[in-house]
């Protein structure tokens, strides 16, 4: 059944990205190398400014309905009926966060296929990494507007594939090669969990449809009762169906344990770890949360908490270790988790409903703002490397007078990050802090203490590629005007993101919130990134030797979390020691010597059965007609004797 | 008189099958025959008795002793039969007719009624070629068509392909 | 003694296996030929027989031996044609060298 209420734009917001693929991917070798830049852009603006048109239409004409922003199912086409009740829709869902999402996603893209267009000139696979692009693009566009969860979960396999094709997209680099391999496994791995909560929750709620079924799962009905009642090792079974799903959340987001693919994915060109790990794929897991925050926040208070912890530990955790590495893409892949963390454990602190649900919208706001100034640092990022071709610290410094735009949006974007009035990022942490300081002292105190970290690492990143030392000159500029203009515009943004009234639109029931700034609660966490800076400043403005020093007075700490805490290793450990010796290697012996050994055996003992009554067929005529006539007489015999 | 003809047919059989020359082997095929035909003669049936003269004396063996110029060396002898392929075709050729002969001597035939009736060679003629009851045109048409086709089998079975010139 | 029908169906028995033991002996090929003469013959000895001592006012049995007589004289061509063929193919008309159908 198709069904189509509202604006139907919408359909045409992913569909041109979807078209540019097919387009660039079967045409673009042979044919249109050239323009193939300019196909993938333009598809990508017009889908731009379709969604921003879809957005002012949402928020500010027709989104409202007595007050309350309405969920609105635009397109709703049945694919595949299990049973009466539980089919597989395909449809769009328009509610706050999917279409703030979809302009979240279609604006940065553009960015980054405008960058690509002076980043990646002269590169000879120049339309295949459009096509990849726009693949993305479209998987991504898809995954915010799915109203159906296992919708979701197709176009976030499909997420992970150009995530996959988009890391390894110079594969002729080992490194690359297995850093995408890493990432689709290690996502694909929570996948898994995130299939069976999936099962879980749409069996127990009998839909699979996300508002049916975050109504069956928020009000007093039967399948509520059932899935709270039904319990696997003591702990409900609506708790695992939901756990579960974080737990592919987690995968895609890279919350700690699952984090160890994305700093290998810095693999991929720049352009792509600004797109996907800044910005768009890894925000997926905290939007499925976003999603289902209903049935977290009312049902399943427990859940909120596991994703609150994981998310504080993981923004912690990242942000220690972001303070000894010397590669500037890691610096800034460590530096998103830590940011993700932060919109995780702003979720896992948030309740429902009016004041309530105040870290959800900030979370949420955070989310926007992060995207904004995260992907300005990543393209900036792209520039210095395009510039001094290394993506160690140790071979920059006083890029200052060399770069004037990168060095001003790159400031502006640390400031953003670091939390310092009026860029945007102070107006989201102030939020998420609220929320934290309200809810979970523990979490709270965590959050204070790794923004005044993040303020360090991110100006030890600022320090010693603009300040630290004199550049010898080189040969070019800073690069042309399309790598500039996006990290202009991004950059504007940075600075006034912050002031969009964002509690008005986006928020956990859909009705509006008013926030205002506490001054005198801001004054803890701006204090705390301030010193951040002060000593990033002295420790890396001048070149000298006190950090190191500094890193020999913690010692063994200082080495742990050099190699990031190990963890890679024992994921290697545990997978080459335990599971191939104990499980590959002797499954692959049951099939060369059981199943290969059975087949093998039939063929055997058919050849010697055969060359047993091989001497029958001799070519004798003789020998044949013996036969011939001792069967004649046999049968003879028989019948006369025997049979009468 | 019977039994000096059964005796000479026997004789001459055994003679055939087992002699270790070719052409003797043939003329004891022919004197097999003649006996025969002497048997058909001792039955009062003369006219299949000189059938047989003519197509199997005079065509049959005479065909056989002429492929036999075409294809051996006369005068060699040829190799006796392997030991054992032979006791075992003759203790499997005793039995059967052991066997056989058992089974004719339980037998009871029954004894005709009518009288026999004289054999001429017109009644021959007028009843194989008769529609009716007991006529045999039938078969002799097919048999007719089966020597043609025995014929023209023979001619392109034994033809020399042509020599390819290129 | 009078000679009964079971004389000569014994007669004509005795001369089948005779055949039959040299069919299945002989090397030559056209010794067993001949021997295939024998079986046919020892055959028309037993229409005949039956004939003249169970039906003799009917003349089935001495169409059947003609008939029969016909054939194995078309029959005995063509076996002479193919063992001209083989003698042309394999040079040698002993049975046991005409095995190119085996395994």
């Amino acid at each position: 059944m198709v069904s189509m209420t509202g604006d139907f734009k919408i359909i045409l917001i992913p569909l041109l990205p979807l078209l540019s693929f097919l387009l660039l991917g079967i045409f673009g070798r042979k044919y249109l190398r050239g323009s193939s830049g300019l196909i993938g852009t333009l598809s990508l603006l017009s889908s731009t400014l379709l969604s921003f048109s879809v957005a002012c239409n949402y928020f500010f004409v027709s989104g409202k309905v007595n007050g309350v922003f309405q969920q609105l199912v635009v397109l709703k086409q049945t694919w595949l009926e299990f049973s009466p009740g539980v089919t597989i829709d395909m449809g769009f869902l328009v509610d706050p966060i999917s279409v703030m999402m979809i302009v979240i996603v279609t604006f940065i893209s553009l960015m980054v296929h405008i960058y690509s267009l002076g980043y990646m000139k002269g590169e000879e696979r120049f339309a295949t990494y459009y096509a990849f692009l726009s693949l993305f693009t479209f998987s991504m566009l898809g995954l915010v507007l799915s109203s159906n969860i296992f919708q979701i979960y197709i176009f976030w396999e499909l997420v992970g594939v150009s995530s996959y094709l988009l890391i390894g997209f110079y594969f002729d680099r080992q490194s690359a090669v297995a850093a995408a391999k890493k990432a689709f496994i290690v996502t694909r791995f929570a996948d898994l969990g995130f299939l069976i909560g999936i099962l879980v929750l749409s069996f127990g709620a009998e839909t699979l449809d996300f508002k049916t079924l975050i109504d069956r799962l928020t009000t007093s009905t039967p399948q509520l009762q059932s899935m709270i009642t039904t319990s696997f090792l003591g702990v409900s079974s609506l708790t695992w169906g939901l756990l579960l799903v974080f737990a592919g959340g987690a995968g895609k987001s890279a919350m700690f344990p699952l984090h160890i693919w994305l700093p290998d994915a810095m693999e991929g060109p720049t352009p792509v770890s600004a797109l996907i790990h800044a910005a768009t794929m890894v925000v997926a897991g905290v939007y499925l949360v976003a999603r289902l925050f209903p049935v977290f926040a009312i049902s399943v208070p427990g859940a909120l908490h596991v994703v609150g912890y994981v998310g504080a530990l993981s923004a912690l955790f990242a942000a220690v270790i972001a303070c000894t590495q010397t590669d500037i893409k890691r610096v800034l892949a460590y530096s998103t988790m830590s940011q993700i963390g932060y919109m995780m454990f702003a979720l896992g602190v948030s309740g429902y409903g009016g004041e309530h649900g105040l870290g959800y919208m900030a979370s949420m706001f955070h989310l926007f703002t992060h995207a904004m100034f995260k992907a300005l640092l990543f393209l900036g990022a792209g520039a210095v490397i395009h510039y001094v071709h290394s993506n160690e610290m140790v071979d920059m410094g006083g890029l200052r007078s060399k770069m004037p735009v990168t060095h001003l949006t790159f400031l502006i974007a640390c400031l953003a990050i670091s939390g310092i009035p009026p860029f945007a990022g102070f107006f989201s942490k102030e939020e998420i802090l609220t929320a934290a300081f309200e809810n979970n002292k523990l979490i709270y105190g965590v959050a204070l203490f790794t923004s005044g970290l993040t303020a360090f690492y991110m100006f030890r990143l600022y320090f010693s590629i603009f300040w630290k030392k004199d550049f010898h000159s080189d040969h070019h500029g800073e690069g042309p005007w399309t790598m500039k203009l996006p990290l202009l515009l991004l950059g504007v943004l940075a600075v006034i993101a912050g002031f969009a009234p964002f509690s008005h639109y986006v928020t956990s029931d859909g009705k509006g919130l008013e926030t205002a700034v506490n001054v005198s609660f801001s004054v803890a966490p701006v204090l705390f990134a301030i010193t951040g800076i002060l000593i990033a400043m002295q420790l890396y403005k001048s070149e000298n030797a006190v950090p190191d020093k500094i890193a020999g007075a913690f010692g063994s700490f200082y080495t742990w979390t050099l190699h990031k805490f190990y963890i890679d290793e024992l994921y290697l450990f545990v997978t080459k020691k335990l599971i191939f010796n104990l499980v590959g290697r002797p499954s692959a012996w049951i099939d060369r010597n059981i199943v290969d050994g059975g087949v093998n055996l039939s063929a055997d003992l058919t050849e010697d059965t055969s060359s047993l009554i091989r001497s029958w067929q001799s070519g004798n005529l003789q020998q044949y007609a013996v036969w011939f006539f001792a069967a004649i007489i046999g049968v003879v015999v028989i019948f006369m004797l025997i049979w009468k | 008189m019977f039994y000096v003809l059964a005796a000479f047919i026997l004789g001459s059989g055994l003679l055939a099958v087992t002699s270790r020359k070719l052409f003797r082997s043939a003329i004891y095929l022919l004197f097999s025959l003649i006996g025969i035909a002497g048997l058909y003669f001792w039955m009062d049936y003369e006219f299949i008795a000189a059938v047989q003269i003519v197509v199997y004396v005079g065509g049959i063996v005479v065909l056989i002793i002429f492929s036999i110029f075409l294809t051996h060396h006369v005068g060699s002898e040829m190799e006796s039969p392997d030991r054992m392929r032979a006791g075992f075709a003759a203790l499997a050729a005793f039995f059967a007719f052991v066997f056989c002969s058992l089974v004719i001597c339980k037998n009871e035939f029954a004894v005709p009624a009518q009288a026999p009736m004289p054999l001429t060679v017109e009644r021959i003629g007028t009843q194989m070629l008769s529609l009716t009851d007991h006529g045999y045109i039938l078969p002799f048409e097919v048999v007719s068509m089966l020597l043609l086709a025995a014929m023209i089998g023979c001619i392109v079975i034994a033809m020399k392909q042509p020599e390819k010139t290129s | 003694m009078e000679i009964t029908l079971n004389h000569v169906l014994f007669l004509s028995t005795a001369l089948f296996f005779v055949g039959v033991y040299g069919f299945l002996t002989r090397r030559n090929v056209i010794t067993m030929l001949m021997s295939v003469e024998l079986l046919l013959n020892s055959v028309n000895i037993n229409f005949i027989a039956f004939n003249k001592y169970l039906y003799a006012d009917k003349l089935d049995g001495v169409f059947f031996t003609l008939f029969l007589i016909a054939i194995a004289a078309a029959e005995a061509a063509v076996a002479i044609a193919i063992i001209i063929n083989i003698y042309r193919n394999y040079n040698s008309i002993d049975v046991d060298d005409v095995d190119s159908l085996k395994w």
